[in-house]
């Protein structure tokens, strides 16, 4: 136990410096830090505690994502059935999680479900191996087909929903000029954005909320909105209400002219003539033709820019507008038209996203946070480094060196791996330095144990390291499990505690199997002692 | 400097000379423990076993009649932590502004300083939507007063999760603990250690629901600590009881579990010195961010983990039948050696 040969010596030592020595650069600017070889970048993060900072949790409409799809198939089912020329009764409709429609004549059943089986498509596409498909369609008895979404689909869906929720999110985070936004999913139906240095998210909820889904439909003059809410309404029109107040509603027809998907940029400008705040945008090639034919059929009548189901402005429109820009107006201040701007460059989200959870931090406590962890630190260590000098003696003095080494081999692990610090990460690390000793205490008192058995002093400490290695296993792997588990359930500070505590684990484990032993092994061997000093 | 800075250099300046001290051989031997102990433990179980029931039904009472004190993770809701610019909080003046908002009850209370104020506001009914209206009308009430220095808002949804996640954490770190120590030890003995466990997990439930400390996601953090240091010190009695058994195949049980208990004794306290040490600097100045996390963590390991150990987890081993049979076979070690352990 305690013969070393060179090699393996040197191996060990070399382990802990090159560890140690990841921590290094955690002691120097960030701006000088960036200067050096990638490699010798990693550094720890301090989590969104002690920096400060806004996390949010926002979640997908997963029955939005339902009711859309849903929709799809209500409309390919008529389509389908029309162009088939089969006759249905009372319409296609979405109920109980499915579209239903009734078959009207008996003959027609088995064509028509053979024609709505094509609408289902494999699940992930033509490289979808599962062989399953996107659509169940099941003969429900009496005519009635029944077109329901099985759960592999909608998870399937979902996911597809998030990722292109994840590329609006990132872009609209970006706009905001923010630095390293974290973006990421959560679950299955869940985004988490990490914004450090942000103290008031309220803008950026604000930004987040909106779907901004942008369409330019035409206003229908036919009837005044105050009848069409008694319910006169043309079957082609609908009812949308203003988006500034004083509230009031406007008559606009169901057909889209040019979509939000058509535009390829958006600034927020003022107005030449009014010194108004406005929004300019721009449209791709076919968005352009499309508005241009749509303004030229309708010169002198008013059309709505409508944003999330509500009219932002209806202008009239005085002349054919067939450059591929326009701007809007509709009494912004400078922050809601540079708000929409973003909105509108970033692009619409597939489905609407509700904050589920916030926390934030402000920099202020979070400074404080790392001024108190750092002196619990401080005093904690050297209250138990004090104990160990004062219990052990000569070899407190190697238990101390030990655990300064494994510090140092935690902070460097951490940077290592990027890790999080959080505060109670640090309580993980003070916690840490009074179970490390724990080893060494093991250790001699195992010691001291087969001294009184009438060991010599030689054999008695490699008797005592021998015996007591095994113990120290046992007893962490079980922490360690716990840990484990932590760092599995856990997110955000906790998930910091679980990561130093882990990392604690690993470094005692190590520094006691090699570290204390090398010490003690050079001190036997340099000193041949009669007795042990312990 | 700062009467920190200086208080810290001087502690350094005490270890330094500690080490040279040490190193020069001129400190006396430090016995925390003498040599000779025999203190019978074993013996004692008549004692502690009826005082944990009885301790473990309390807490199990006070669970279910006093109940735990959900923090915001579990229960939804708001939390924010604010501090006046003005310098003094005026908290009558805040709890009629914000008691105005029909928020329902929102609580107040000052902690450290006195600008510093915690405010809570209970889960408004009408989802994740309604939990960010409230936000917004408490800033909206409080607007440039104050300092926010922390803000957290949880949806009913995600403290539904958040609780079963940490439940489920619990189990599946007690359940993975028990198969790790069934495979390194006989089952009996994993069984013992999943006593001891539960036993300490109720008791420290018990110390929550009295001091009504916040329970929470960090609660859960101290628990499964709790768990692991706990089963760290069992374990190494286990181990000694173990060796013991190989060694000693014809000594009665409980005189061999004493032996064992006793000849780690040492090890036990100055480890729990040192737990203890590190755990004190937190609670003292580790902030009020980790208060009730160290707090809870200082009941469990350093009172419960302690006790559980010794005086349940290796006793429980006569009741759950090992080494039964220990009469019957020869003992192999030299019986000199016996008294010297």
């Amino acid at each position: 136990m305690l013969y070393f040969t060179r090699w393996r010596a040197l191996g060990i030592v070399l382990t802990a410096l090159i560890v140690c020595l990841c921590a290094v650069p955690n002691f120097f600017p960030e701006a000088q830090v960036k200067t050096w070889p990638a490699w010798a970048q990693r550094r720890l993060v301090l989590g969104l505690d002690l920096q400060g900072g806004s996390s949010l949790q926002l979640e997908v409409d997963s029955n939005y994502v339902k009711k859309e799809k849903l929709d799809q198939v209500r409309d390919d089912v008529r389509r389908v059935l029309r162009e088939a020329k089969i006759g249905f009764t009372g319409g296609v409709t979405v109920r109980n999680d499915a579209a239903e429609v009734r078959i009207t004549k008996d003959t027609d059943l088995q064509p028509a479900l053979a024609k709505l089986r094509e609408l289902a498509q494999p699940i992930g596409g033509l490289m979808g191996s599962s062989g399953q498909r996107d659509l169940e369609v099941a003969d429900a008895g009496g005519g009635l087909i029944r077109l329901s979404i099985p759960e592999t689909a909608m998870i399937e869906r979902l996911r597809k929903t998030i990722e292109q929720s994840i590329q609006i999110v990132e872009k609209r985070v970006n706009e905001l000029g923010t630095v390293e936004p974290i973006i990421q999913r959560q679950g299955n139906d869940r985004i988490l954005v990490q914004v450090p240095g942000l103290q008031d998210p309220t803008h950026l909820k604000e930004l987040l909320g909106k779907t901004a889904k942008m369409e330019f439909r035409m206003v229908d003059p036919s009837v005044p909105p105050d009848q069409a809410q008694q319910g006169r309404l043309p079957p082609e029109s609908e009812l949308m209400p203003a988006a500034t107040p004083p509230p009031s509603n406007y008559v606009v027809k169901k057909q889209v002219l040019v979509a939000g998907g058509d535009l390829i940029d958006a600034q927020a400008t003022f107005d030449q003539r009014t010194n108004e705040p406005v929004v300019s945008f721009k449209f791709n090639t076919s968005g352009a033709r499309k508005f241009s034919q749509a303004t030229q059929e309708n010169v002198g009548l008013p059309f709505a820019i409508i944003l999330d189901g509500k009219v932002i402005s209806a202008p009239v429109i005085r002349e054919p507008i067939t450059g591929g820009q326009g701007q809007i107006s509709g009494s912004f201040t400078v922050q809601s038209a540079n708000d929409l701007a973003i909105l509108l460059r970033a692009g619409a989200l597939p489905a609407p996203l509700t904050v589920v959870e916030e926390r934030t931090v402000g920099p202020g406590l979070g400074q404080d946070s790392i001024d108190k962890g750092e002196l619990a630190a401080y005093v904690g260590s050297i209250l138990v480094i004090v104990f160990m000098l004062v219990t052990y003696r000569l070899f407190g003095v190697f238990a101390n060196i030990a655990v300064a080494i494994n510090v140092a081999m935690i902070f460097g692990l951490l940077s290592l791996l990027s890790a999080t610090l959080t505060l109670p990460g640090i309580a993980g690390i003070v916690l840490t330095v009074g179970i490390a000793v724990d080893s060494n205490v093991l250790i001699y008192e195992r010691i001291r144990e087969e001294l009184r058995g009438g060991r010599s002093p030689i054999s008695a400490i490699d008797a005592g390291f021998k015996r007591a290695l095994a113990t120290i296993l046992d007893s962490n792997i079980t922490t360690f499990i716990a840990a484990a588990v932590l760092f599995m359930i856990g997110t955000g500070p906790v998930r910091g505690f679980a990561v130093t505590l882990g990392i604690g684990i690993i470094t005692t484990v190590f520094t006691a199997f090699t570290m204390t032993r090398l010490i003690v092994a050079w001190w036997v061997q340099w000193k041949r002692p009669k007795t042990v000093p312990i | 400097m700062t009467t920190t800075q200086l208080v810290l250099i001087s502690l350094g300046v005490l270890i330094a000379v500690l080490t040279v001290v040490s190193v020069l051989g001129l400190l006396p031997s430090l016995r925390i423990v003498p040599d000779d102990t025999h203190f019978d433990f074993t013996q004692f179980r008549r004692i502690s076993f009826p005082i944990s029931a009885t301790l473990s039904i309390v807490a199990i009472v006070l669970f279910f009649t006093h109940g735990l004190n959900f923090g915001i993770d579990f229960k939804g809701g708001t939390l924010m932590e604010v501090r006046a610019k003005s310098g003094s909080a005026d908290l009558a003046q805040m709890r009629t502004t914000l008691g105005g908002l029909g928020l329902g009850e929102v609580q107040l209370q000052q902690f450290g300083g006195p600008a510093d104020v915690l405010l809570r506001v209970a889960e408004q009914p009408g989802g994740d939507k309604a939990q960010q209206a409230a936000v917004d009308k408490v800033r909206g009430a409080l607007g440039e007063s104050v300092d926010y220095r922390r803000v957290e808002v949880v949806g009913p949804r995600v403290s539904g999760e958040l609780l079963g996640w940490g439940m489920a954490g619990l189990m599946l770190a007690i359940g993975a603990i028990l198969v790790y120590l069934w495979f390194r030890f006989e089952w009996q003995f994993a069984l013992g250690a999943m006593i001891a466990n539960v036993h300490d997990i109720v008791l420290t439930i018990g110390f929550m629901s009295i001091s009504q400390v916040d329970f929470d996601l960090t609660s859960i953090a101290a628990l499964l600590t709790i768990l692991g240091y706990s089963l760290n010190d069992t374990v190494v009695i286990y181990d000694r009881i173990r060796e013991m058994l190989r060694r000693y195949k014809k000594m009665p049980m409980p005189q061999l579990l004493n032996e064992s208990i006793n000849s780690t004794l040492s090890r036990s306290i100055i480890t729990h010195v040192t737990v203890t040490l590190a755990l004190l600097a937190l609670l003292l100045f580790g902030g009020h961010a980790i208060h009730s996390f160290t707090a809870v963590m200082m009941f469990g390991v350093v009172l419960v983990g302690t006790y559980t150990s010794i005086f349940i987890a290796a006793p429980i081993l006569i009741y759950l039948g090992v080494g039964e049979h220990r009469e019957d076979a020869p003992d192999t070690a030299p019986p000199a050696k016996k008294s010297k352990v």
